[in-house]
C-alpha cells in the first residue's frame, strides 16, 4: 500500500513537470521569443514593391518621394505625405503583426509582417 | 500461446474500433489537433498484460490498419511517429518502475504528440510548429491520464485472466 502511495506522488509529480514545462516555454517565448519585431511590406497600387526589417531604424522615401516612412524601435509611422488630407500621417505608429497604415490618394499600403506567418499552412489535410 | 494469438486478434480489433468511433466522434475541446486517442487505451493494457513486443505489434498494426481505413498515408506516418515513441517511453518508465499505470500513460500521451510535433517539423521544415508545444504537452498530459485512469480500471478488470505476459507468469 505504500509503495503504492508513493508511486501516486510520483505520477503527480510528473503531471506537474510536463505543466511546468509547458509553462516554462510558454514564459521563455514570452520573454526572449518574439524579440524579432518582423517586417513592414510595402505595397503600391497592390503590389508588394519592398519590405523592411523592423530592427532597422530608417527613413525610408516611398513612391519617387510622394511619401516617407519612419521605422523607429521595431515601429512603422508615415511621417510625410504630399496628399491634401495627411490622413496617413496621422495614424498611430504600428507594430503589430497585419497592422496597417494605408495612403488612399497614392495608393500605398504598409502591413507589418511576421517573418513565420506564412509558413504555418504549408500542409493541410 | 494459442490463446495469446486470440487475445492478440480481439485487442487489435478492439483498438481499430476505438479508432473508429473516435473518428465518428471528434472529440473538440477547442483545441485543433487534439484527441483523446481511445485506442492507445487498448496499447497501454496490452503492454501491461501482453508484454512489450505484443504492444508494439499491436501499436503498429493499429496505426496502419486505421490508418488506410479512415485517414491517410500522412497520418499514418504521424501516428506511427507518435506511436512509436510514446511507447518507446512507456515501455521505459514501466521497467524503471517509478510510476503506476497513471504515470506511464502520461507520459505516453505527452509522447505522442512530441513526436508528432517533431515529424511535422521535419515534413513542414520549420520551427514554427513548435510554438504549438505548450499546448500539446498539456493535452498530451491530460489525455494520457484520462487513458491511464481507464487502463487502470480496465487492469483491474481483468486481473483473473492470463494473457501471456511473463511477469504474469511468474506470479
Amino acid at each position: 500500500m505504500e509503495n503504492k502511495k508513493n508511486l501516486r506522488k510520483n505520477d503527480l509529480l510528473l503531471l506537474l513537470i510536463v505543466v511546468v514545462v509547458a509553462a516554462a516555454i510558454c514564459a521563455l517565448r514570452f520573454w526572449l521569443g518574439d524579440k524579432h519585431p518582423g517586417y513592414v511590406t510595402v505595397r503600391i497600387d497592390g503590389e508588394v514593391v519592398a519590405s523592411y526589417d523592423l530592427s532597422e531604424d530608417q527613413e525610408v522615401e516611398l513612391n519617387g518621394g510622394t511619401n516617407t516612412m519612419r521605422i523607429e524601435d521595431g515601429t512603422v509611422k508615415m511621417i510625410q505625405a504630399d496628399c491634401p488630407d495627411k490622413l496617413c500621417m496621422k495614424q498611430k505608429a504600428i507594430s503589430k503583426n497585419r497592422e496597417n497604415i494605408i495612403c488612399l490618394p497614392n495608393n500605398i499600403v504598409l502591413q507589418i509582417a511576421n517573418q513565420d506567418e506564412s509558413e504555418l499552412d504549408a500542409v493541410t489535410n | 500461446m494459442r490463446t495469446k494469438v486470440a487475445y492478440f486478434g480481439v485487442f487489435t480489433a478492439l483498438a481499430l474500433i476505438f479508432s473508429y468511433v473516435e473518428s465518428l466522434i471528434p472529440f473538440h475541446i477547442g483545441i485543433p489537433g487534439v484527441k483523446l486517442g481511445l485506442a492507445n487505451l487498448i496499447v497501454v493494457v496490452a503492454l501491461y498484460k501482453m508484454g512489450t513486443e505484443e504492444a508494439y505489434a499491436l501499436s503498429v498494426a493499429r496505426i496502419v490498419l486505421s490508418g488506410f481505413l479512415f485517414a491517410n498515408l500522412f497520418s499514418i506516418i504521424y501516428s506511427l511517429a507518435g506511436g512509436m515513441l510514446s511507447l518507446t517511453v512507456m515501455v521505459f518508465l514501466k521497467k524503471k518502475g517509478w510510476f503506476s499505470v497513471y504515470g506511464v500513460s502520461l507520459a505516453g500521451g505527452v509522447m505522442h504528440n512530441v513526436g508528432q510535433l517533431l515529424i511535422a517539423m521535419l515534413i513542414v521544415e520549420t520551427f514554427s510548429v513548435s510554438y504549438y508545444l505548450p499546448v500539446l504537452l498539456v493535452a498530451g498530459a491530460i489525455t494520457g491520464l484520462v487513458i491511464g485512469i481507464l487502463a487502470e480500471a480496465m487492469l483491474k478488470r481483468l486481473a483473473g485472466l492470463d494473457m501471456g505476459s511473463r511477469k504474469e507468469q511468474k506470479r
